[in-house]
Formats: C-alpha cells, sequence, structure tokens
C-alpha cells in the first residue's frame, strides 16, 4: 500500500525534475552551455504563474469574466509559459549571447550571477514573506483499494508527460527541433544552412523557460508555497537530472528526472529521512560513474571550430 | 562581375592568414585557387561566406551588395552562396534527407523543394537510397555527395566548395568533378579551393594561386597548368 502510495508521489516529484531539466538539457546540447540560471527561471516562472492566477481569479470574482476554475487553470498554464518564456529569451540575450565565443567558464558563471539577481530582485520586489498559490484545483481524493490518490497529483504527473512528449515530438519532426539537433552536433557550420544561430538559441531558452514556467506552476498547486530561493536545491537536481539523462535527450532527461524522484521518495522509505539526500545522490554518483555519458547522450562533434 | 572581392584581409589574433586578396568571378564561371596547406585557402571561403570576421579595409561586392551587411545564414539564404565546407561536416546525427531538409530552413519556396531534392537524387542517385540513413555511418564518397548535395539545396547562384576531392578515389574523384560540371552548367558558379591543383585546374576555367596569403599568380587555366612555376610547385615537376 505504502509502495503505491508513495510511487504516485514520486512521479510528482519527478515531474518537477524533470521538466526543468529539459530546459538544462536542451540549452546544454545546443550551446555547450549550463545555464545555471534555469532554478531561478522556474522560480520566475512559478511567480508569473502566482500572479496571472490571481489576477485571473479577481477579474473572475468581479463577474466581469466568470471563468470556472479548470479554465482559470488553464489559462495560468498558457500565459505564464508564454510570459517566462520571455524571460529566458531575456537571459539569453543579455547573459549569454555576447559571451557564446568567450570560455566556457565564463558563461558558467554569468548564469550563477543571473541566478542570484533573480532572487534578490524578487526578494526586493516582493520580500522575504512566502506567497501561498491559490488553490484551483477543488481536491478530490479517489480512493483505489485503499491507496488515497488526489486528482490534483494525476493532473501533474499527465500534464508534464504530456509537455515532454510534445518537446520530443517537436524536436523529432520540426524544421526548427532539426536545427536544434544539428546545432547540437556541429553549431559552427549550421548558419551555412541559412539557419540564423542567435533565433535557434533564443528559441531553445524560450522553450525551457515555458517548461519550467509550468513545472513551476505545478510546484505552486503541490505545495502550494512559493519562496525567492525554492529553484536553487531544485534547480541543482534537475542539473543531476539532465546530465544523467544525457546530452540533449527528451527522453533521458524526463527519465532521470523521474528517476531522481523515486529515488528520493523510496530511499527513505529504507532509512532515515535525515539521509536521503546523501543516499539518494550517492546512487546518482554510481551510475555517473558506470556512465559517464549518461543514459541517452548524443553523438556530437569533436571539431568545435571550422 | 558577379563577386568582387578587394583587399581581404583576415587575422586568426596575431596570426595574420590573408594579406589583402583581390579577385573577381563572372557570372557562369568555374574558377579555383590553388596552394599549399595553410596558403589561406580555406580562410579565404570562410571570409565570403562570413564565418571568419575581416579586417578594416575589406571590400567584398555581390551582384551590387556590400557582402559584409549580411551575417553567414543569410549570405545563404538572401544571397544563395552555399559553402561546402573543408572536411564535409555534415551533421552525422541527422538522416541523409534531413539533412538535405535542414538546408532549406530558410527557404520561402516551399514548392520547389520536393523538385530540388529529386534533382540532388538524380545528381546522386546512391543518396537517394540511403535518404533514411545516418549521415555518419554514409562511405567517404556518399559523404562528399551529401555535402555537394546539401549545398545545393541551401542556395545554389554561387557554390564555394572546400577540397571536394579529399579522401575519395581517382574514380570517384573524377564522377564528382562530372557532378559539379553538371551543377555549374545549370547555372551555379563554382568557386573551388583544392590542394589537388592538377584537377582543379583541369576542372576550371580560370585559376589563382595562393601562397601564405597572397595571391601570387592568375590565369587561364590552360595557362596556368604550363606555367614553369605552376608545374615545379604544384604539379610535381
Ligand atoms: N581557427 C583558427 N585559429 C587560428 N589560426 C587559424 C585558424 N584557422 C586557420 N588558421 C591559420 O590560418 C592559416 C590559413 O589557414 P587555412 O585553413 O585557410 O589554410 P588552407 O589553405 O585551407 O590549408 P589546408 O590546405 O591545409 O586546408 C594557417 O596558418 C592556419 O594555421
Ligand atoms: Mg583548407
Amino acid at each position: 500500500m505504502q509502495l503505491l502510495q508513495n510511487l504516485i508521489n514520486a512521479l510528482q516529484l519527478g515531474s518537477f525534475y524533470a521538466l526543468i531539466a529539459l530546459g538544462y538539457s536542451m540549452v546544454y546540447s545546443i550551446l555547450m552551455l549550463f545555464n545555471f540560471a534555469h532554478g531561478d527561471i522556474f522560480m520566475v516562472g512559478a511567480y508569473i504563474g502566482f500572479g496571472v492566477a490571481t489576477g485571473l481569479i479577481a477579474l473572475s470574482k468581479m463577474g466581469a469574466l466568470a471563468m470556472p476554475n479548470w479554465l482559470i487553470l488553464m489559462l495560468t498554464v498558457i500565459f505564464s509559459m508564454f510570459l517566462t518564456s520571455f524571460v529566458g529569451m531575456f537571459v539569453e540575450r543579455v547573459g549569454y549571447r555576447p559571451l557564446r565565443d568567450a570560455p566556457r567558464a565564463s558563461a558558467a558563471i554569468t548564469g550563477l550571477m543571473i541566478g542570484i539577481i533573480l532572487e534578490t530582485g524578487n526578494l526586493i520586489l516582493l520580500g522575504a514573506e512566502q506567497l501561498s498559490f491559490p488553490s484551483l484545483v477543488q481536491t478530490a481524493t479517489y480512493n483505489l483499494g485503499g491507496i488515497y490518490i488526489t486528482n490534483q497529483k494525476i493532473m501533474i504527473v499527465a500534464l508534464s508527460i504530456g509537455l515532454a512528449f510534445a518537446l520530443h515530438q517537436f524536436i523529432r519532426r520540426t524544421k526548427w527541433g532539426m536545427a536544434m539537433r544539428a546545432m547540437a552536433f556541429d553549431y559552427v557550420v549550421v548558419p551555412l544552412m541559412g539557419v540564423p544561430l542567435n533565433k535557434i538559441a533564443a528559441m531553445t531558452f524560450a522553450l525551457g523557460s515555458a517548461l519550467a514556467a509550468a513545472a513551476g506552476i505545478f510546484y505552486g498547486i503541490a505545495y502550494p508555497v512559493l519562496d525567492p530561493y525554492m529553484g536553487v536545491l531544485f534547480g541543482w537536481k534537475a542539473f543531476v537530472a539532465a546530465i544523467l539523462g544525457g546530452r540533449g535527450s527528451v527522453v533521458g532527461a524526463t527519465l532521470a528526472g523521474f528517476l531522481l524522484g523515486f529515488i528520493e521518495i523510496f530511499v527513505p522509505m529504507i532509512f532515515p529521512s535525515t539521509i536521503r539526500n546523501f543516499i539518494a545522490y550517492s546512487i546518482v554518483l554510481l551510475i555517473l560513474v558506470f556512465r559517464p555519458h549518461g543514459f541517452f547522450g548524443e553523438p556530437y562533434s569533436a571539431r568545435l571550430r571550422l | 562581375m558577379l563577386l568582387t572581392v578587394e583587399n581581404l584581409r583576415v587575422s586568426y589574433g596575431n596570426i595574420k592568414a590573408l594579406h589583402g586578396l583581390n579577385f573577381q568571378i563572372n557570372e557562369g564561371e568555374i574558377v579555383c585557387i590553388i596552394g599549399a596547406n595553410g596558403a589561406g585557402k580555406s580562410t579565404t571561403l570562410k571570409a565570403i561566406s562570413r564565418l571568419v570576421p575581416v579586417e578594416d579595409g575589406t571590400k567584398m561586392t555581390y551582384q551590387g551588395n556590400d557582402l559584409l551587411d549580411y551575417p553567414a545564414d543569410k549570405v545563404v539564404s538572401k544571397l544563395g552562396i552555399s559553402h561546402v565546407p573543408e572536411g564535409r561536416r555534415l551533421f552525422d546525427n541527422l538522416t541523409v534527407i534531413e539533412n538535405l531538409k535542414l538546408a532549406t530552413f530558410a527557404r520561402k519556396d516551399n514548392d520547389q523543394i520536393p523538385n530540388d531534392v529529386q534533382r540532388v537524387f538524380s545528381i546522386f542517385p546512391r543518396l537517394e537510397e540511403r535518404q533514411n540513413q545516418k549521415a555518419g555511418t554514409l562511405s567517404g564518397g556518399e559523404q562528399q555527395m551529401l555535402a555537394v548535395g546539401r549545398a545545393y539545396m541551401s542556395g545554389r547562384k554561387v557554390m564555394l566548395l572546400d577540397e571536394p576531392s579529399m579522401g575519395l578515389a581517382p574514380l570517384l574523384m573524377m564522377s564528382m568533378f562530372d557532378a559539379l560540371k553538371e551543377i555549374n552548367q545549370e547555372g551555379t558558379t563554382i568557386l573551388l579551393v583544392e590542394q589537388n591543383a592538377r584537377m582543379a585546374l583541369q576542372f576550371a576555367q580560370r585559376g589563382y594561386v595562393l601562397e601564405n596569403g597572397n595571391l601570387v599568380l592568375e590565369g587561364p587555366s590552360e595557362e596556368l597548368l604550363e606555367n614553369p612555376e605552376v608545374k615545379k610547385a604544384y604539379l610535381g615537376g
């Protein structure tokens, strides 16, 4: 019983890691760059979601535009993903594009600095108080032979898998996705195909940030408290999932996200929860020792200059 | 004059690679630049493609357009100048057909694309057989065909070719140059750089000789083939 109960918890936690890991993985694959600000974009996405949801609820309450909760939820997800994608494109434009040819270490610390700016910016703007996310889902609990599953969790897991699947199809089937795969392999010659590198880079940040925003809203629905530093530890763990999944692999990052969720939820069933992260990340370390390229790393050209 | 290059200078950090080249290409021509390792042949093509920055004083004009106004992707998509880079540089993780399709990324004439794919397949039938195979698994010769096919798809007013004969067996090399001649006869102007000087001069109508970043000789191919200095330095005596 406990086992099955935890299964759905693990899937939910894994959903957050997976959605955030996808953004890390895509950026890493096309630009050879770790966007260490990505965890904070998740945080910003959650706050944008908070703002959009609060606004829509107010609108609806005023009676100007009465909307059922499910519609508010859907609109919140869509608008927040859209708005957060601009945050991602902005970060790329000011933080990374000028450093495209700089040493990788400089680009990495840029990410850390942008992260700190986003956290403290939020702190200045909204204060240190935690915000509680408005409840948008009328919680219903289903009893499946002794296991209690909420509709919320089912929705979060299903939407997350749906988004990961949509991204996978996008990368496999569209010409923009093809350009991303080409960039991952050998980005210097991509312009010779008539492909504008900057647009693909911006689009990749936009996609990753939109997914992070979805994760942020789902997090808000699940836990329901937001604080400016919520993205730090989550971001690091999602980063671990991205690397574990293998460079540029949507399937890999998603599975690795879920795997982390499972490890983190199931380890405390056996060990005291104070050492849960210790055990969990020792397992991850062990996996990496045996599979240094992660699960499904895409190959890439060793020739990164013309 | 289709393409005019004046005072082309390129440096990589402190290393000066090109010291001020001047050359022109007429519409429909096949022109080659020959030279030894490190002479600056690839750099010349990369400068035209805008893949490397040029120094002040460089002027490059293409059909009345200042080439320096165009970033690398627009040189391909707006001006139709395609570039087969040294070492082919295919996207090994994409299939043959995906490599060809990617090259049409910015094209607006979607109706024409299938015809062009068919044209590439008729020039290189091997590619049609292997269209769903990953480019990285092709043989060297097939990869060179795909590299040319990809350039054909991206834009073909001008094709810049960087050592298309590299690594090809003599027979395959002949058929590659036959295919290029066919593409040229359909209206594509070709600028070829080669270490294989004899092959290049037999193929091209005109040639330039590049030495240490300077153009030292130019003329019709027959003249260069007979030139004693060229014979001594590039044609094995
Ligand atoms: N990315 C680079 N960084 C530094 N120096 C470079 C770079 N690319 C080329 N060079 C230098 O510029 C000069 C010209 O190189 P280029 O590649 O144009 O020669 P090439 O004529 O094409 O030679 P090859 O026949 O060997 O291909 C060489 O001295 C080379 O070492
Ligand atoms: Mg070269």
